[in-house]
C-alpha cells in the first residue's frame, strides 16, 4: 500500500453527487463509530462505515469507490437506526454504489454468472435484490 | 410642535455592515418633528450617552428615538441617560434595527429601507408619547426556594445568612437531591455525603430557614416583590413535631415491595420510609399507594409500635399561602429513560446499569455497602465497560442534542474508584470525545488513563449481547479501525441528563419560559445567567442546563445574591405602562376581568350626573400595582375603553400608519 | 373485514407456504384477503436514492389500486411490506416524488399516500387482537419453545415502518404466546441474516445466519419463525449446524388454528 497525501476538500463533484443522491448531511457525523460497531457485515469491510463518512468529509472519493465496503453492505439499516446524528448511512452507501454502477459497463453482477450462484431454493427476492443493488 | 432627536447606532459593524446608517439618519432628518438626526458607532458607550444628553440640552429636545438594538438590551440605558438630561424617560423610544433588521437581512438596500421604516414608526409613536411617572411598591422581605438539592440548599443558606427569611419547598420527603445519592465528587474525590450533610443540617437548623419537604408549588400569583404562593404540603401521615426518628415503624412495616427511589431501584424500601439514613428531616413518610393499611384497611403496625404517637393515618394535604419578595427555582435534573436504547439491554439484563445506579453500588452507604458486585449474582465483576454519551449529543428522538457535560468526569471518577479498590478489575470506557474543561478536570481524567490503566476507547458500542452470565459488548475503536468484542460482567451507561418532566408546568405557574429541552431560560445567556425574564424570579443549578456541583453551587450563590439585592431594597419602582380605563366609555361587561392573567382588574360602581340625574354605573377598575402592562385587556375591551399607558391605541396605530407609509 | 392483498413474487414460487397458511388462517379468523389484479413485483429492495422514481412506480400502482377499492393493503413478505410501506410514506410526505410519480403514472386521481399498509402480523395484532386470536386457537402449541426472528425489514427504519420497538420488539413473541407456545427472547432476533449477500457472498451470509441460529439455540429455542422468505432461506441453509428449525409464522398460525 502506498500512502497518498489528501488535500481535504469539500468541493469534490462526486462527493456533492453522493450528498445529493443520498439526501443525507455527511457533516452531521461526529465520528462516534456507532454505525461501524453495529454493522453485522463489518468483518468484510476494509473501510468501516464511520471511516467511509470521514473519508467523504475529507473529499477522497477515490479511496471510497475502490473499497470492498460498499459491496458488502447488506442494507440492513442497523447503522441508520442507531446513528445518534440521525444520518441514514445506508442511503450514503447506496449513493456511493450508484455513482459507480450508473456508469456504463460498471455493473457488479454478470447475468452469465447467475446460474452457478443460485440454487433451487433461493427465493426470487434475492435475485431481484441483487439486480437492483448491483446493476443499472 | 415636538422637537424630536433621532440617534442611529452602528453597533460597530453589527448594524452598520448591513444598514446604511448615514442614509437612515439622513432620511430621519426629513421626518415630521425631527430637529436633530445623527449617527454614532456605539450609542450605548459613555461617549454615545453623552452625545444624547448634550443634544437633549442643547437642542431642547422633548422626545428621543434611538435606532439601535432591541429595547430588551438598552432601553433602560437610554432612558436613564435622557432622565439625567432632564427628560422624562418615557419620552424615549427605541427603533430595533439590529435584531429586527440587520441581523436578519443580507441585502443592504433592503435592510436600509426597513431600518428607515422602523425609525419612521418610532418617530410617529414618540410624537404621541406622554410623560409617565412610576409609582412605588413595597417588598415582602422573604424568599422562596423551589427545590432542595445542593442548589436550593446553598441558595437558602446564603439568603438566610443575609438576614432574610427563606422557605424551601422540596417535593421528596428529604432535602439533599442528587448529590445525596453520589458517592465521591470529582475532581478531588472527597465524599459527597461528608460535604453535603453538614449543609443539610445547617439548612434545617438555620433560624431563618423553613423547610417544606414532601411539598409542591400549587399556584403562584403576584409580581416581583409581592409574589403570593400556594404551597401544597402533602400528607406525610407522620406528625413531624412528634416523631423522634427512632425508625421502629420502618423496621416493623411488612410492605417491602416498592423500589427505593433513593437507591435507584436496586433494592426495595418499606411503605413507611425515610429515603436515606441522613435524611433531613429525619421523619418518615407513608407512601399511601404502597401502604397495606391504606390499600386494605388492615395492618396499622407502624401506629401500634410508635411510642411517640406520631403516626396519623387521617392526615390530609394542607395548603400554605405565603407572600414572597423573590423566588429562586432550583429544581434540578433527571436522567433520560433508556427504554428506547434496546441495543444496550438496559432493563433486559440486570448487569447493565446507569451511572447513577453505579453511584449507589460503589457507595459505602449503598445496598452493597460499597462493594462492587454484579446485581445479577452478587459477585465481583472481572471486566467493567462504561459507555458514555448514551442519549447525549443525539439528534434523534431517542436522545438529547446537547452534551450532558458531567458524564466525562463522573465516568473517569467511576473508573478510578474501581481501580483504586480493585486493581485487578479491567475497566474499559467507550467515548465519542472526552470533554473535561474545568479546574483540574483534564488532569483528573488523564490520571485515569496514565496512572490507573483505564482503557479508553474512542468509539461507541453497537450492541450489548447478553450471553450466558456474560455481556458481550461489540464496539469499534474509531482511531485504529479495529472492531472490538469484550466479554464484560458489568456495563455502566452514562445516560443523558434531562430537565425535570414537570419543568414546563412549573414554568407556566411562574410565568418563566423553558427552552426546547425544557430547561428554564435565563434572561441573557451571558450577562444575566441567573435571572429569568420574570423580574424577581431567579435560577440556580441544573434546572437551567446540565451542570456539575461546583458550577451549581456558584450559580446558587449568584442567584442568592440577586435575591438579596432585591430584598434589601426598601421600595421598588413599578412600571407606569399600565392599563387605564376610560369610565365614560366602559360598558361594565367586565370581559377584561376574565382575561387579565394578573387579577389586576376589578369592578367598581361609579356615580355621575347625566342630564341632571345621578346615575350609578358598573365599570372596570385597574389596580396599578398588580397590572403588568401585558395589554390583553385593551384588545378584549369591546367599546375600546381601555388603553395601555405608553402603548395607547393611538400610538400603536400611528406606528402602523408610519410603517404602511 | 376485507383487505386488498399484495402477495409478491416469492410467495407464488419458493415461499408458497407463507401464503397458503396465511389465507387458510384468515378464513378461520374471519377476514378476507383479496388478491390484487395484475399486481407487479415491488422490486424487492426499497430505492434508497432520492432521485429514483421509476423503481417506485410498481409499488404506487399497487397502492393506488388498493385506494380505488377503498381497502387497507395487507402484505405478508417482509421485503414487499418494507418497499411498499416506504414508497407510501414518500408519496405521503415527499412532494417532489409525489408530483413526478403522479405525472408519470397518469392515474385517474393523484395518489397521495392515502392507503394504510398493514403487515399480516399487524392485522393480527391491531385489527383482530392477540387476545381474540388466542380464543380461536384449537391446537395450542403448549410446551414448544419458539424464537421470533424479526430481521431488518419489518423494523427499520422505525420512523417509517412503525412496526415495533426496533431494538426490543415484542409483537412476534406475543403472537407466539397467543398460540400457546413459549416465546424465547434471544439477542440476535433483530440482527441481519445477510439478506441478498447470500447470492454474491455466501460465506458472509452464512456467518451472519449462523450467529442468529446459535444465539437462538443457546437460549433454548427449538424453532424460529420469520415473515421473510429470504431470511428463511439464509437461516435454513445453515440450520443443520444448530438443530433449530425455521418456519414461517403463518405455518405456526395455521397449525394452532387447526387448518394446517
Amino acid at each position: 500500500m502506498t500512502r497518498v497525501k489528501v488535500n481535504p476538500s469539500n468541493r469534490d463533484k462526486e462527493i456533492s453527487r453522493i450528498i445529493e443522491i443520498s439526501g443525507e448531511n455527511i457533516y452531521s457525523c461526529m465520528q462516534c463509530s456507532k454505525c461501524s460497531a453495529s454493522c453485522p457485515a463489518n468483518s468484510e469491510m476494509d473501510i468501516l462505515p464511520h471511516q467511509v463518512v470521514r473519508i467523504l468529509q475529507l473529499g477522497n472519493y477515490e479511496r471510497i469507490v475502490n473499497s470492498q465496503t460498499i459491496w458488502n453492505c447488506a442494507s440492513c439499516f442497523t447503522c441508520g437506526a442507531r446513528c445518534p446524528r440521525d444520518i441514514d448511512i445506508t442511503k450514503i452507501m447506496e449513493a456511493i454504489r450508484l455513482t459507480v454502477i450508473r456508469n456504463k459497463g460498471e455493473s457488479r453482477i454478470d447475468v452469465d454468472e447467475l446460474p452457478e450462484k443460485i440454487d433451487d431454493k433461493m427465493p426470487h427476492q434475492a435475485i431481484v435484490s441483487v439486480f437492483r443493488k448491483y446493476r443499472k | 410642535m415636538a422637537r424630536i432627536g433621532v440617534f442611529v447606532c452602528w453597533c460597530g459593524s453589527n448594524i452598520a455592515a448591513t444598514v446604511d446608517v448615514k442614509e437612515v439618519a439622513k432620511e430621519a432628518a426629513k421626518m415630521s418633528g425631527v430637529v436633530l438626526s445623527t449617527d454614532y458607532q456605539y450609542m450605548c458607550s459613555e461617549i454615545g450617552q453623552n452625545l444624547l444628553r448634550n443634544a437633549i440640552k442643547k437642542e431642547k429636545l422633548d422626545r428621543v428615538v434611538v435606532a439601535a438594538c432591541s429595547p430588551r438590551m438598552h432601553e433602560v440605558t437610554f432612558r436613564k441617560a435622557a432622565e439625567l438630561a432632564g427628560l422624562n424617560p418615557y419620552l424615549v423610544e427605541i427603533a430595533n434595527i439590529r435584531e429586527h433588521c440587520s441581523w436578519v437581512h443580507k441585502n443592504k438596500d433592503e435592510a436600509t429601507e426597513k431600518a428607515i421604516a422602523l425609525v419612521r414608526a418610532a418617530v410617529a409613536k414618540v410624537t404621541l408619547n406622554q410623560e409617565l411617572i412610576p409609582g412605588e411598591i413595597g417588598i415582602e422581605k422573604r424568599a422562596l426556594v423551589i427545590g432542595g438539592g445542593i442548589a436550593g440548599i446553598q441558595t437558602a443558606l446564603d439568603i438566610a445568612d443575609a438576614g432574610y427569611m427563606v422557605d424551601v419547598i422540596e417535593k421528596t420527603p428529604s432535602i439533599g437531591g442528587k448529590m445525596a445519592q453520589i458517592d465521591k465528587t470529582f475532581p478531588t474525590l472527597d465524599c459527597s455525603a461528608c460535604i453535603l450533610t453538614p449543609k443539610m443540617v445547617d439548612a434545617s437548623m438555620h433560624p431563618n430557614i423553613n423547610l417544606h419537604t414532601y411539598s409542591e408549588v400549587e399556584k403562584v400569583s403576584g409580581y416581583v416583590g409581592n409574589f403570593e404562593v400556594t404551597i401544597n404540603k402533602k400528607a406525610r401521615s407522620v406528625i413531624i413535631e412528634k416523631c423522634s426518628g427512632c425508625g421502629v415503624c420502618i423496621e416493623k412495616c411488612p410492605s417491602r415491595k416498592t423500589k427505593s427511589e433513593f437507591e435507584e431501584g436496586l433494592v426495595n424500601r418499606k411503605a413507611i420510609y425515610t429515603p436515606f439514613p441522613q435524611a433531613v428531616p429525619n421523619v418518615p413518610v407513608i407512601d399511601r399507594e404502597a401502604c397495606i393499611k391504606f390499600k386494605t384497611g388492615k395492618c396499622g403496625i407502624c401506629k401500634k409500635v410508635c411510642t411517640a404517637e406520631a403516626i396519623d393515618f387521617e392526615q390530609e394535604d394542607t395548603k400554605i399561602i405565603q407572600k414572597y419578595g423573590a423566588i429562586v427555582v432550583s429544581t434540578g435534573y433527571d436522567l433520560i429513560d433508556l427504554a428506547k436504547f434496546g441495543e444496550y439491554a438496559y432493563g433486559e439484563d440486570p448487569d447493565v446499569i446507569t451511572s447513577l445506579e453505579f453511584e449507589r453500588i460503589t457507595n459505602a452507604a449503598g445496598p452493597t455497602a460499597g462493594k462492587l458486585l454484579r446485581p445479577s449474582n452478587n459477585e465481583k465483576p472481572e471486566k467493567v465497560v462504561f459507555i458514555q454519551c448514551v442519549g447525549s449529543r443525539d439528534k434523534t428522538c431517542r436522545g438529547k442534542t446537547y452534551c450532558s457535560k458531567i458524564c466525562c468526569m463522573y465516568t473517569a471518577k467511576h473508573a478510578m474508584l474501581i481501580k483504586e479498590k480493585y486493581p485487578d478489575i479491567e475497566v474499559h470506557v467507550f467515548y465519542i470525545d472526552v470533554r473535561t474543561p474545568g479546574k483540574n478536570f483534564d488532569e483528573f481524567q488523564r490520571r485515569a488513563v496514565e496512572e490507573y490503566g483505564v482503557n479508553y476507547i474512542k468509539g461507541m458500542v453497537g450492541k450489548v449481547f447478553p450471553d450466558g452470565d456474560k455481556l458481550r459488548v461489540y464496539g469499534v475503536d474509531a482511531l485504529s479501525g479495529d472492531t472490538i468484542e469484550i466479554d464484560a460482567d458489568l456495563v455502566v451507561l452514562a445516560a443523558a441528563t434531562k430537565a425535570k418532566e414537570d419543568a414546563e408546568e412549573l414554568g407556566r405557574k411562574l410565568s418563566i419560559s423553558t427552552d426546547t429541552n425544557n430547561f428554564f431560560t435565563e434572561a441573557h445567556p451571558k450577562l444575566r445567567p441567573v435571572e429569568t425574564h420574570s423580574a424577581g424570579i431567579y435560577l440556580a443549578g441544573a434546572c437551567q442546563g446540565p451542570k456539575d456541583i461546583p458550577e451549581t453551587v456558584a450559580q446558587a450563590s449568584a442567584a442568592a445574591s440577586k435575591a438579596i439585592i432585591l430584598l434589601s431594597k426598601s421600595k421598588l419602582i413599578n412600571n407606569p405602562c399600565v392599563a387605564k380605563v376610560d369610565e365614560t366609555i366602559c360598558c361594565g361587561c367586565l370581559e377584561c376581568t376574565n382575561i387579565c392573567p394578573y387579577e389586576a382588574i376589578a369592578s367598581t360602581i361609579i356615580e355621575y350626573r347625566d342630564h341632571g340625574k345621578m346615575i350609578k354605573k358598573l365599570v372596570s377598575e385597574v389596580n396599578e400595582a398588580l397590572c403588568q402592562g401585558c395589554g390583553g385587556c385593551t384588545v378584549t375591551c369591546r367599546p375600546g375603553a381601555i388603553d395601555l399607558k405608553g402603548f395607547s391605541n393611538k400610538q400603536i396605530l400611528a406606528e402602523v400608519d408610519a410603517l404602511c407609509f | 373485514m376485507k383487505y386488498s392483498y399484495f402477495p409478491g413474487c416469492t410467495l407464488k414460487t419458493k415461499a408458497q407456504e407463507l401464503e397458503k397458511y396465511a389465507l387458510r388462517s384468515a378464513e378461520v379468523l374471519g377476514f378476507e384477503l383479496e388478491e390484487q389484479i395484475e399486481w407487479q413485483c415491488c422490486g424487492a429492495v426499497y430505492p434508497l436514492a432520492t432521485d429514483e422514481i421509476a423503481t417506485k412506480l410498481s409499488s404506487v400502482r399497487t397502492l393506488a389500486s388498493a385506494k380505488e377499492n377503498g381497502n387497507k393493503l395487507v402484505t405478508l413478505c417482509s421485503a414487499c411490506h418494507h418497499v411498499i410501506k416506504r414508497v407510501n410514506e414518500d408519496m405521503k410526505t415527499d412532494k417532489s416524488t409525489r408530483d413526478k410519480v403522479n405525472n408519470y403514472l397518469n392515474i385517474s386521481e393523484d395518489y397521495k399516500g392515502e392507503v394504510e399498509v398493514l403487515h399480516y402480523l399487524e392485522v393480527l395484532r391491531d385489527e383482530i387482537g392477540f387476545d381474540e386470536l388466542a380464543k380461536l386457537v384449537k391446537n395450542p402449541l403448549t410446551g414448544r419453545k419458539i424464537g421470533a426472528y424479526y430481521g431488518c425489514l419489518l423494523l427499520r427504519p422505525d420512523k417509517v415502518m412503525g412496526f415495533d420497538d426496533p431494538e426490543n420488539p415484542s409483537t412476534i413473541e406475543e403472537f407466539i404466546k397467543a398460540l400457546g407456545a413459549t416465546p424465547v427472547k434471544y439477542p440476535y432476533r433483530t440482527e441481519c441474516c445477510g439478506g441478498y449477500l447470500s447470492l454474491d457472498n455466501k460465506d458472509k451470509a452464512a456467518n451472519m445466519a449462523s450467529s442468529i441460529l446459535l444465539s437462538a439455540s443457546k437460549h433454548e429455542a427449538n424453532e424460529i419463525v420469520t415473515a421473510c422468505p429470504l431470511c428463511k432461506y439464509n437461516l435454513e441453509i445453515n440450520e443443520l449446524k444448530s438443530k433449530v428449525t425455521v418456519t414461517y409464522f403463518t405455518e405456526l398460525l395455521a397449525e394452532a388454528l387447526g387448518v394446517k
